[in-house]
Formats: structure tokens, sequence, C-alpha cells
């Protein structure tokens, strides 16, 4: 199921996909190499990683003022195993827009860009083990400091704490 | 003796202030000024970012306390643990320190059903549970691609609106209760039990109700309900303004809340911040109006803005936006459609009850939704609606099985939470359970 999913070879100039709305059309220019779609009616701009701060920088000054989130998905026999997820909000254009980056073990962090993914992109780490690269405070943030492994990765089994009632080791 | 006692007490009122007054616990030692940092300005400005944990070189280490507030603190609204850098009496520094109520329901999500998340989501924000179900049901059904019919949308947006009303009230009773002010603590709650109690007749639990659902509501409104909701909206039109009344010009609330915990629009945009917190900055956002859901567009309402994004705006804005919440459920009761209030799509609706004695296909079907599921097409997106602390979104990836191959919410409280910090630099002691308490942080939401 999961090379549904998979990103497609980017296209050729001729043949990408531009989007109708202006804004997101004049931010897509200076990208070639990000892939815009339509994902369920939303727009959704995959990018390969190592540009992924430069369009967001691009992607704030053109008006998109808000980070409405980061997450992550493991896709775990792809390669770049990772999907970073990166929602923002234009309010000025009412406008929506995704971002997905690859990323196998670490990618840019966006706080420089927007303080406010400073939780969001903790969080991701903490939860995939994702480094986030000129992060200021990369540390677990729910879990406990000393948890081994990353929960929401897709081989972190649900499993089970052994729980030792007293009853059942008594023999009657 | 006489005398005695007045030596130590040399400054009753009226008297000089004694050369001793030094610690800044004293009383008049407050007007201490923090020098101004052109770096920490920056900082909360956002235009640089720090760790939390920055030194300012300027002051020596000995002159500073760290406190640890909570996680077991009455007014830290659940199991929120400040580390707090005190100098004197005044917070320089703030880390919220999170993950007490963690039990991983992101993880949870994605062995529940689809017809099940609802259940795991409407635990998250405890007091916003039909918020939740309604962002996870918008997002399922945007990957099936079903439309809801009107009266499921219609019922969707009674109970949001009624759940925003009766989670601002436990957020002015608990802010209320934080400050002194113990008469609003038991008027909120009394007001809200009436809400509760009405979820109760509808969704037969008073939370965690798993009613919203994806292709429409589980029930439809029970008898009588026009006549409860009538009750309600009247109740709350006049109770509320009986509330504003007796804070809006009250001295003491007036001192606890006005200039406290200020935050502004630029430091909320950079921060995420989004819900009343950013609305008390005078930015009018709201996703009812720039991305409405589930046909609230059809419905007029107003979105009150505040100008100091203070702890009072923040109060005021909460109060107005009952108000005209009030008035969306009035507006959506007289306009209740009549018909079906799930989807008739049978891939995702269960049969009727009637069938299952006649049909044993139906018997299956009803079997097969129940335990295996509805596939959701291949696909991912995110979804979000105005929640009662700000953009609660639900991020679903499927790969075409019965259950998501991963479930993520954007929780309000959490980005909210980076607030905190700028909210609370170079404020006192007392302010900031004024601050927790207006910034309305729910745990479950936070921790997830």
């Amino acid at each position: 199921m999961t090379d549904q999913m998979d990103v497609p070879e980017l296209a050729d100039e001729e043949t990408r996909l531009l989007p109708a709305d202006q804004t997101l059309r004049a931010l897509l220019e200076g990208f070639p190499d990000a892939r815009w779609s339509l994902s369920a009616g939303q727009d959704v701009v995959h990018l390969p990683s190592e540009r992924l701060r430069e369009f967001a920088e691009t992607a704030r000054a053109g008006g998109f003022e808000l980070l409405s989130d980061v997450t992550a998905v493991d896709w775990t026999s792809r390669r770049p195993r990772f999907d970073v997820v990166v929602s923002l909000l234009s309010m000025r254009h009412r406008l929506r827009l995704r971002l997905i980056v690859g990323a196998d073990a670490e990618v840019q962090s966006l706080v420089p860009v927007w303080p406010g993914a400073n939780y969001a992109e903790r969080e991701v780490y903490d939860m995939f083990g994702i480094v986030f690269v000129d992060h200021p405070d990369l540390t677990r943030i729910l879990m406990p400091d000393d948890w081994e492994g990353f929960p929401l990765r897709k081989d972190f089994a649900v499993g089970s704490v052994p729980v030792q009632f007293k009853a059942s080791h008594r023999v009657t | 003796m006489t005398e005695a006692r007045e030596e130590v007490d040399l400054w009753i009122s009226g008297t000089e202030e004694p050369d001793w007054v030094l610690s800044s616990t004293d009383e008049g030692a407050q007007e201490i000024q923090q020098e101004e940092s052109e770096f920490r300005l920056r900082e909360q400005l956002g235009s640089v970012v720090t760790d939390d944990y920055v030194f300012d070189d300027e002051i020596s280490d000995d002159e500073r306390m760290i406190v640890n507030m909570g996680p077991q603190h009455p007014s830290t609204h659940g199991v929120l643990r400040l580390q707090i850098e005190l100098e004197g009496e005044i917070v320089r520094r703030t880390k919220p320190v999170i993950g007490y109520l963690h039990t991983g329901m992101e993880k949870t999500g994605e062995d529940l059903t689809f017809m099940q998340g609802p259940t795991n989501v409407t635990r998250m924000d405890y007091l916003a549970p039909f918020h939740n179900e309604l962002a996870y049901s918008l997002a399922v059904e945007r990957l099936l691609g079903i439309e809801v019919p009107p009266r499921a949308q219609t019922i969707r947006v009674l109970l949001t609106e009624l759940n925003r009303i009766s989670s601002h009230l436990v957020a002015l009773a608990t802010n209320g209760m934080d400050i002194g002010a113990l008469s609003i603590m038991t008027y909120g709650f009394r007001d809200r039990e009436q809400i509760l109690a009405f979820y109760e007749r509808t969704t037969g639990l008073r939370m965690n109700h798993n009613f919203i659902r994806p292709g429409g509501t589980a029930a439809d409104l029970p008898p009588g309900w026009r006549a409860d909701v009538k009750a309600i909206v009247d109740n709350i039109r006049a109770r509320v303004v009986d509330y504003d009344d007796m804070l809006r010009d009250n001295p003491i609330w007036n001192g606890r809340t006005r200039g406290v915990g200020v935050i502004t629009a630029e430091e909320c945009l950079a921060y995420s911040i989004t819900g009343p917190t950013l609305r008390s900055t005078g930015v009018e956002w709201d996703l009812r109006k720039a991305f409405p859901y589930s046909g609230i567009e059809q419905f007029s309402f107003e979105v009150p803005i505040g100008s100091q994004g203070d702890v009072y705006d923040r109060y005021r804005v909460r109060i107005e936006e009952m108000l005209q919440s009030a008035r969306i459920v009035e507006q959506a009761a007289e306009a209740m459609p009549k018909g079906d209030y799930r989807s008739d799509d049978r891939k995702v609706t269960p049969p009727p009850r009637m069938r299952l004695d006649e049909s044993m296909e139906a018997l299956i079907h009803h079997f097969k939704i129940f335990t295996e599921g509805f596939r959701v097409p291949p696909g991912e997106t995110y979804e979000a609606v105005e929640g009662p602390r700000g953009e609660l979104g639900c991020y679903i990836v499927s790969t075409g099985e019965g259950n998501p191959y991963r479930v993520h919410v954007r929780a309000p409280s959490f980005y909210n939470l980076q607030g905190l910090p700028i909210m609370m630099a170079d404020s006192l002691v007392a302010d900031t359970i004024a601050t927790i308490a207006s910034l309305d942080p729910v745990m479950g939401d936070v921790d997830r």
C-alpha cells in the first residue's frame, strides 16, 4: 500500500502542474524542483529536503505568516523513510499550503523562520527521532528524558508493561 | 509592649518608608524596573530565537532563583509544570515542562478504525470534545469524499457552539478562581452544568461524547431539544451579561487583569498562537469566517477582538464570543433542517436497526462496519476547525485500510503554551496564575 503514496519522479519543467492561485504560482516560480499537487482538494508541495528552509523563508515573505503545524509520517520501508509535513497558513490570502519533505535522519529546522515551530519540532523529534538541524533546544518534550526509542515509529511496538499482580502468585 | 511593637511596625499607613526596604519582596520595592535589554526585546519580538535556557550574563546567578511550579498545583489547570526563574519577585524566564499527561493517543489512533476514531480524539481536549470529533470527522469525510446531510451539519454547528460556551464558562470560572473571585467560579460551573445536562440528554454522556462521527452524528437530537436549547440560550444571554457587569468595572478585577500577561499580534503570529489569545491582540482571525465548515457561513455572527492583548482583553473576547455563540445556537435551532442526521452512503453508515431483523446482508454489513470499519481511500488531508482555544486541526493519512496510517491532532493549547514565557517575562509572581488561566490551556490537549 505504501507504494501508492510514494513521491513520483519530479516532472519536467514543461509538464509541471501549476496551481490556479496566483500567490502559490508566484511562490513556486523560484523553485523548479518543487512539485505542486492537489491532495483531496488541498494544495500540497513536495520539496527536496535541502530546500525546505529556503522555501519557508520565501513563503513567509510571500504572505504565509503563520505556521500551523509540523508533523511527520513514518513509511518504514521507503527511502527516505519519513515525510515531514508542514502546514502553513496565510491569513491575508486565506490560503493553506502543506509542505512535504522526505527525511531519513535529519531535516532543516524551521524555528529560525517561524519560532512557533519550536515545540512541534521537539515533538516530532521526540516521537520519530528526526533531528532538526539548527533547532535551539532539541530535547524530548512529551516522553521522559531517559526514554528509549521513538514511539510513533511504526516499528515501535505498542507492547505492554509487565504488571505484577500479587494475587496471581498466590497458590490456593 | 506597645512601644516594642511600634518599633518593628514602622510603616503602618502614612508613615515614611524605612531605609531597610531593599528586598524585592517588600512593599514599595516593586518599582524596580528591569534594564532594557535589546536582546531580550528582539527575543520577545520573535526576531531572535534562543534556547529557553539562555542566561543573561548581566546578572549573576546568585541573584536568581529557579522555582518549580507544578505539576501538582491547583492553578496550573492540570499537570502543567513551570520552571520559573525569579529575580526577587519578578519572573525573568519561564519554561513550561509538559508531557505528564502524555498517553500516546496518536499511536492509539492508528490502531482504532475510522469509526472508533472519535472515541479517541474526544478525550484529547476534554473541555471541547465536540470540536475534536468534528475536526476528525471532517478530515475522514474529506478523504471519503462524502457529503453530510444538512441536518447533521446544523446539529454539528449547534453542538460545537454550545461547546464553545461551556468551554469559555470554565475558562471564565477558573480565571476568576485563580484571581480570587470565587463567586464567578461557582456561577460559571453552574451554567456549564446546564449545558452538560443537555449534552447528556443528547449524547448520553456529559463529556467524551463520541457523537459527531464520520458521516454525520450518532443519533438525532432528543425530543424536547428546542425547549432545552432555548432555555440555555436565554440563560446564557442574561447571565453572561450579569457576570460581565459584575467584573467589567470591578476595581480588583481590573487591577489584576489589565496590562497583565501582555502579548503582541506579531508575537502571536510568530509563535503560532491562535484563538481568543490572537484575537485579544486585535487580529480579526476566525476559521469560522476564513474557512467555514459545516455550513456555519449561513449564520450571522461577529468576531470580537481586543486591542491590548492582556488578560483583561482575553476575558472580554471570551465573554463576547459566548454571546456570539448563543446567537449562532439560536439561529441553528431555528433553521434546523428536516431530514436524516447521517449520510445515506451505506459504506460509512450502518443500516438502520429495523433492517437488521429482516435482512441477513444488513446484519453482516452492520457487523463489518463495527468490527473492521469502513475503508477510506488512500490520501492525506488536514482539516481544521475553530476550537475554543484556537485552530484545532486533524491530519490524517490513509493507505486504504480500515484504520488510519497516521493521525495527528494540531492541538491549540500545545502551540499556545509557547506564548507563556513571553507573557510572563518580567511580570510579578502574583500575575503568573492570572496569565496561565487567561491562556486557558487544557493539558489533555497539550500532551495527548
